[in-house]
């Protein structure tokens, strides 16, 4: 739903690093999404192919990592993937638990020709 | 020639700026501000009414209020005596700080005690964009279910407190709350939540008193 202003700042930011950078183009950008970050790959590339004409982000390619939820548990210092339905710790089914990946949303980095 | 430039930039920094923006410009002028959020008809608008009337004569209240494409919801708190700003998101599922920070202006800050912001109905997208608000406040209600912390992990992880809205519903609807809270406690450990009813009043002075504590706790740390 909102991913065309994200779109629009994925362009921003590739585009002021490519003319830091001194580039001629861009040709490829790589995204790192975590699972908790409610961003539909598939929408972005949509936007992306729209408002990167005629810039130096034409034609780029869109490469998205995706990063799987990972939840710790404080109790019993256990590491583990959550189940969609139930959250809590799978050893100690405790609830003291914190997200320690799955929250990313950044541009890792681009490739560009000079 | 191909050459890699590392960038590990945020894609949502620029929002993140101009949300430290808004912060602080509502600290120096000593405005408390909420951003209220929640699928639509949680009861949004209802907390407002009722939390600007019970709490006039004790504190200005001003609302701004996200909405899709009408002036209702402003309107509501503007009868309740907000001063109520409208900003149309055109079709835009979630305020952002840029919003915010457009209809800021529209205020006179230095009148106002509680700036209350009614985000744009909806139980995803804007925990993700933060405003600069001091507080986040999610709305549940009873007839939407007891599964949407289990559903919606995002909103319940990154608020500051919780109102459980028309527990007056709970004899009519299929609602297990122990459910319901355990989801809130792995998300949100120990967050603060308040069961009440904007319709029938009960349990809306543990709502207020908590919003008259924070506004005190917000005037000493400044």
């Amino acid at each position: 739903m909102h991913e065309l202003p994200v779109t629009e700042s994925i362009l921003e930011i590739s585009l002021r690093h490519a003319r830091q950078a001194e580039a001629r183009r861009i040709t490829d950008l790589y995204l790192v999404i975590g699972q908790l970050a409610s961003i539909v790959d598939d929408s972005v590339q949509f936007y992306w192919d729209i408002i990167s004409k005629d810039t130096l982000a034409d034609g780029a390619r869109l490469h998205f990592r995706r990063i799987e939820t990972e939840m710790r548990c404080l109790d019993c210092s256990l590491n583990y993937k959550p189940a969609a339905s139930d959250m809590a710790c799978p050893s100690c089914g405790g609830s003291n638990v914190r997200v320690i990946a799955g929250e990313e949303f950044f541009l890792e980095s681009i490739d560009v020709e000079s | 020639m191909s050459t890699r430039v590392p960038v590990v930039e945020k894609i949502l920094s620029a929002n993140e700026r101009l949300a430290a923006e808004n912060r602080a410009r509502l600290d120096n002028k000593g405005v408390f501000s909420l951003n209220f959020m929640a699928s639509p008809g949680a009861g949004k608008t209802s907390l407002i009414e009722q939390t600007v009337r019970k709490l006039a004569g004790q504190l200005n209240i001003a609302v701004i209020d996200g909405d899709i494409a009408t002036s209702i919801d402003a309107d509501r708190a503007a009868a309740a005596g907000a001063i109520a700003v409208q900003i149309n998101t055109g079709g835009e599922c979630h305020l952002d700080a840029a919003m915010l920070q457009d209809a800021l202006p529209k205020l006179d800050l230095e009148k106002i005690d509680v700036l209350i912001v009614e985000n744009v109905g909806n139980l995803v997208c804007p925990a993700s964009f933060p405003l600069g608000t001091h507080q986040s406040i999610l709305i549940a209600s009873i007839p939407e279910g007891d599964d949407k912390p289990y559903k919606y992990p995002g909103m319940y992880r990154g608020v500051d407190a919780l109102i459980i809205n028309k527990v007056d519903l709970l004899p009519y609807i299929p609602f297990n709350m122990e459910y319901f809270r355990r989801g809130v406690e792995l998300l949100n450990p120990g967050l603060v939540t308040f069961p009440l009813s904007c319709r029938s009043e009960e349990g809306i002075e543990g709502w207020l008193n908590w919003v008259l504590e924070a506004v005190r706790n917000f005037g000493k740390t400044r």
